[in-house]
């Protein structure tokens, strides 16, 4: 196993099957993450990271490694001028644990290489992402404008 | 967001959280490197900074690695400082309003 460089927890008084779809659903995302995850959500599949604006703007591609409604989704994560240099991929795994009334969503971001303009992306984007959506699972409503 | 508190307001336990920053992704021994404090002492820090959700730790084999979670503190920013730059910026922009508005007058 890859040594995990970034690790985010956060609880969130929610359902399992209402996490995952908050991390797909373009709906969802568009309210508090401001972008839009596009894919089949097969593994094997590609995924694309856009703008939910109308310009639509590709951020980020990857590949879905893990596919299991609604505990765990793993996916490969790189800017698209990086596409096809594999080596250049990031991971991201999302895993949700029902605890109690609440559940427990861990991110995991590895694969990272120091000083890159991705690790310094995540860093600051993950925080504001991940407290979003507990905002908008919780309370209905998403945190203002993130970015 | 009591606990949290509490978790920060310990200077060792700041200190281990800074310490994740630099590097993240620690076990207990290399965290009690260069601390004049005895490793079941760090290990009780790092329970507390645990039950916070300040640190996070994952399994590696026989040994545990602790991340720094900065979920709870992009929280309290959220919750206990913008509102409170909002207001300030507020009220410059009433202040200014005002000047502005004499100036004219």
């Amino acid at each position: 196993m890859d040594k995990p460089q970034f690790v985010y927890v956060t609880y969130i008084a929610t359902s399992p099957e209402k996490l995952w779809k908050a991390l797909i659903d373009p709906a969802m995302t568009t309210k508090y993450w401001q972008h839009v995850n596009v894919s089949d959500w097969k593994p094997g599949s590609r995924w694309e990271h856009r703008g939910a604006d109308k310009e639509r703007e590709l951020k980020l591609v990857g590949k879905v490694i893990e596919s299991s409604s609604p505990r765990r989704l793993v996916l490969t994560w790189a800017f698209p001028a990086d596409e096809a240099r594999e080596d250049k991929h990031t991971r991201v795994t999302f895993e949700i644990e029902p605890i109690g009334d609440v559940v427990r969503l861990t991110v995991t971001h590895d694969r990272l290489e120091p000083d890159s303009k991705m690790l310094d992306g995540i860093t600051k984007g993950w925080p504001k992402v991940l407290s979003s959506l507990k905002t908008m699972l919780e309370v209905g409503k998403p945190l203002p404008k993130l970015w | 967001m009591d606990r949290v508190f509490k978790a920060l307001a310990d200077p060792t336990r700041r200190r281990l959280l800074d310490r994740l920053h630099a590097r993240n992704g620690q076990t207990l021994g290399e965290l009690c490197a260069h601390l004049d404090i005895t490793r079941q002492a760090v290990s009780q820090h790092l329970g507390r900074l645990e039950d916070a959700n300040l640190v996070a730790t994952i399994r590696r084999g026989r040994e545990r690695v602790h991340y720094l979670n900065p979920i709870p503190i992009h929280e309290i920013h959220e919750r206990w400082i913008q509102k409170y730059e909002r207001q300030h910026l507020n009220a410059l922009h009433d202040l200014k309003k005002r000047l502005e508005g004499e100036h004219h007058g």
